[in-house]
């Protein structure tokens, strides 16, 4: 008897997804989706506002990387008061940077320990009560007590370059509204252990090499599970380092031939389409040059490592020359070494921190700049999640006529949705019964992208998840709840 | 000429002759809470959050001349919940969105607020529909914000003295509207000072948006009234 199988949070707010996978009489996968069932209408409803204010309106989409769409949002606005996307003040720049790092360290941070290493420690199939934060802390506590202590330190330089922890008003139109204090540099240089950019860094390496480990003993689910292979995009520094704050756009196909050849970001409408679908919210992006079938792309760690030539910190560049190895130097399409991505990209943050603070650039006093007047601006910038495109037009009296938002985890819509038909043709399909392990994996296929929705359906172990089964004439045969 | 004595909250204080109740208390360091005054401008009693009582009879400070003798009751809690309450009215009333509002750390409203520990207005929002309206080159008017103090209407001037705000329409419909014309002749500095004069985010001088940082705004470091109500403990 064909059936439809639903995976839906209770709720429909803040980034929770449904999934829903249909399997004919004999038990074989026909269809699934991966739905964003939430609606936001930013786009919408920041038409109206002034320019200036949008960095710090549109970072309210999200409480875990505003400073991605805090800063996304300024280097539009860099562009309409004529000074972007090259002329800020070094002390500007520098200062933006450092905030920028500081999230990805404790994002990376966030997800690494608090999301993605209870799977990793205990298993799809372990107990939900135990696989979680919680759990972690109590059978690993020191690896629980790092994710804590590096977010925090995150957390701590944001607040330092953006005046609050979350949602902060630092980077504004043509540059920054505060430099870095000596005491507020020394704070993160100087500070006992572990409170120490030093030995966050540490951390990270440590993080880097649990993970190496893991990987060595578990090849088959990392290198195996989701894996297909994939378009990559994200930005990259224009000498083609991996770079989060600035660059221009490339993008390589899943034997690592450019497909956009590092080119403006400003001209995005020209490369990036996105289409629209009548089953979920979120849009579905594509590149033009390969039309909507196959233009769909990855973003995140996993397509950074695959667009980028090196990584211009020494740690994090020697990972990245044994990552590239694994796979002789072709793209990563494996699901799963987003997480060692990440971490590698963890600890190219908590270098490049450690560089900016050391840069007496950032005690400068030229903060902002201003040029001629442009009425129209697009920023980007790889947020944790992946590349963030920000785009607004302006009218004569300084106020949004139209904002055009694709957010990281837009760009990873289909990368999401091939992941989940991934798990249901190859653990779903034919099995007689759903078991939570089973469902579990559908999770850990979505989380390695770390979506938004991520922590919402994890953090506390307690996904609100609702898993019905109908007949192919609608009627309910079983229903599970978590 | 003699100075007037009374006192407030028990507290005796001297008067010039002609002297507000707002004026005497400032210079006897008594704090009134207030919202729709402001230093150099005539006194509206708009919007009443410096009632204070005389006797049985409530009155606007910033409006009722001192008399000798007068016993005036300010901080007490029938006057302060009464505060507290023209402050969340005046939240649930427009659209207050303090999180994204440029003001913020700046705002008298949002200061009081603080004051008062409102948490969740017990009235119900009115989500009112409103307008950004461009004011001259220089300006912005977000309508959502206005609390029609009427501190435009009267300290926004031409160079010639002509007002350039004024208020339309009645009760609930009523707004603050502007002249066009004079509007359009306001310089920017002019625009910052009407900026500076509004106690919300109501009047804003473009691009200055966020670049005071936070805990460097007015009332990052100080609470609103502190800098009497330090001095009196």
């Amino acid at each position: 008897m064909a059936r439809k199988i639903t995976i839906e949070p209770v709720t429909r707010i803040e980034g929770h997804g449904k999934v829903t996978i249909r399997l004919d009489d004999s038990g074989r996968v026909v269809q699934s989706r991966f739905h964003i069932v939430e609606f936001r209408g930013f786009e919408r409803f920041v038409q109206g506002r002034p320019y200036w204010e949008m960095p710090v309106l549109v970072e309210r989409l999200c409480g875990i990387c505003p400073v991605s769409h805090h800063l996304a949002a300024a280097k539009a606005a860099d562009v309409i008061v004529g000074v972007g996307p090259d002329g800020l003040t070094p002390t500007a720049e520098k200062m933006r940077r450092l905030m920028h790092y500081g999230q990805m360290f404790q994002s990376h941070a966030l997800h690494f320990f608090h999301l993605a290493s209870p799977d990793l420690l205990f298993g799809a199939d372990a107990d939900p009560a135990i696989r979680n934060v919680i759990g972690v802390a109590l059978k690993h506590k020191d690896l629980a007590v790092q994710g804590v202590l590096m977010r925090k330190f995150g957390q701590e330089i944001i607040l330092a370059t953006a005046g609050k922890k979350i949602h902060g008003t630092g980077a504004i139109p043509g540059g920054i509204n505060k430099n870095l204090s000596l005491e507020e540099r020394d704070s993160f240089l100087k500070a006992p252990d572990p409170m120490n950019v030093d030995k966050m860094i540490g951390w990270a390496q440590g993080a880097v090499d649990f993970f190496k480990d893991f990987h060595q003993k578990n090849k088959d689910l990392i290198d195996g599970f989701a894996a297909f292979p994939s378009n990559h995009l994200s930005l990259v520094r224009k000498d083609g380092g991996l770079d989060f704050y600035h660059g221009v756009l490339r993008a390589v196909d899943a034997d690592g031939k450019k497909i956009l050849n590092d080119v403006d970001y400003r001209n995005y409408l020209d490369y990036v389409g996105e289409e629209v679908k009548s089953w979920s919210y979120m849009k579905f992006p594509y590149l033009r040059s390969l039309g909507k079938t196959d233009g769909w792309y990855r973003v995140g760690p996993l397509a950074r490592l695959n667009t980028s030539d090196f990584i211009p910190t020494p740690l994090a560049q020697k990972e990245f020359e044994v990552y590239k190895a694994y796979t002789k130097g072709k793209p990563n399409n494996m699901t799963l070494h987003s997480h060692w991505a990440r971490l590698i990209e963890l600890l190219h943050s908590g270098e490049v921190i450690k560089e900016l603070l050391l840069d007496p650039d950032l005690q400068g006093e030229a903060l902002l700049k201003k040029g001629r007047k442009a009425h129209e601006g697009v920023g980007l910038v790889e947020a944790p999640r992946g590349t963030l495109f920000h785009h607004y037009r302006i009218n004569g009296d300084d106020q949004v006529t139209m904002a055009n938002l694709i957010v990281s985890t837009t760009n990873n819509n289909e990368p999401m949705n091939r992941a989940v038909h991934w798990v249901a043709k190859n653990i779903l399909e034919k099995k007689p019964e759903i078991t939570e392990g089973m469902l579990n994996r559908v999770e850990i296929a979505i989380r390695a992208y770390d979506p938004c929705l991520s922590c919402a359906t994890h953090a506390l172990g307690k996904m609100p998840l609702e898993v019905e089964l109908y007949d192919s004439r609608g009627r309910l045969l079983d229903c599970k709840k978590k | 000429m003699n100075k007037i004595k009374f006192t407030i909250d028990g507290k005796e204080c001297f008067a010039e002759p002609g002297q507000t109740i707002m004026e005497a208390a400032k210079a006897n360091g008594v704090y009134i809470p207030a919202l729709c005054r402001y230093e150099g401008l005539k006194p509206a009693g708009s919007c009443r959050v410096c009632t204070v009582r005389v006797g049985r009879g409530h009155m606007a400070a910033c409006t009722q001349p001192v008399a000798e003798g007068m016993v005036v009751e300010n901080i007490v809690p029938d006057l302060e919940d009464m505060r507290k309450s023209l402050i969340e009215m005046l939240f649930v009333e427009g659209n207050h969105l303090c999180p994204t509002c440029q003001k913020s750390g700046n705002c008298e409203l949002q200061a009081l607020a603080y004051r008062y520990q409102m948490l969740v207005p017990r009235f119900p929002y009115q989500f009112p529909v409103r307008q950004v309206e461009p004011v001259g080159p220089h300006l912005l008017l977000e309508q959502n914000r206005c609390i029609q103090c009427l501190r435009c209407v009267r300290g926004v001037k031409t160079t010639d003295g002509k007002a350039v705000f004024g208020s339309v329409k009645r009760s609930g419909k009523k707004k603050i509207a502007f002249d066009r014309d004079l509007a359009a002749g306001l310089s920017a500095d002019a625009a910052k000072k009407a900026m500076d004069q509004c106690p919300v985010g109501a009047l804003l001088k473009k691009e200055i948006g966020f670049m005071v940082p936070i805990g460097k705004r007015k009332f990052d470091q100080k609470p609103i009234g502190s800098e009497f109500e330090d001095k009196r403990s």
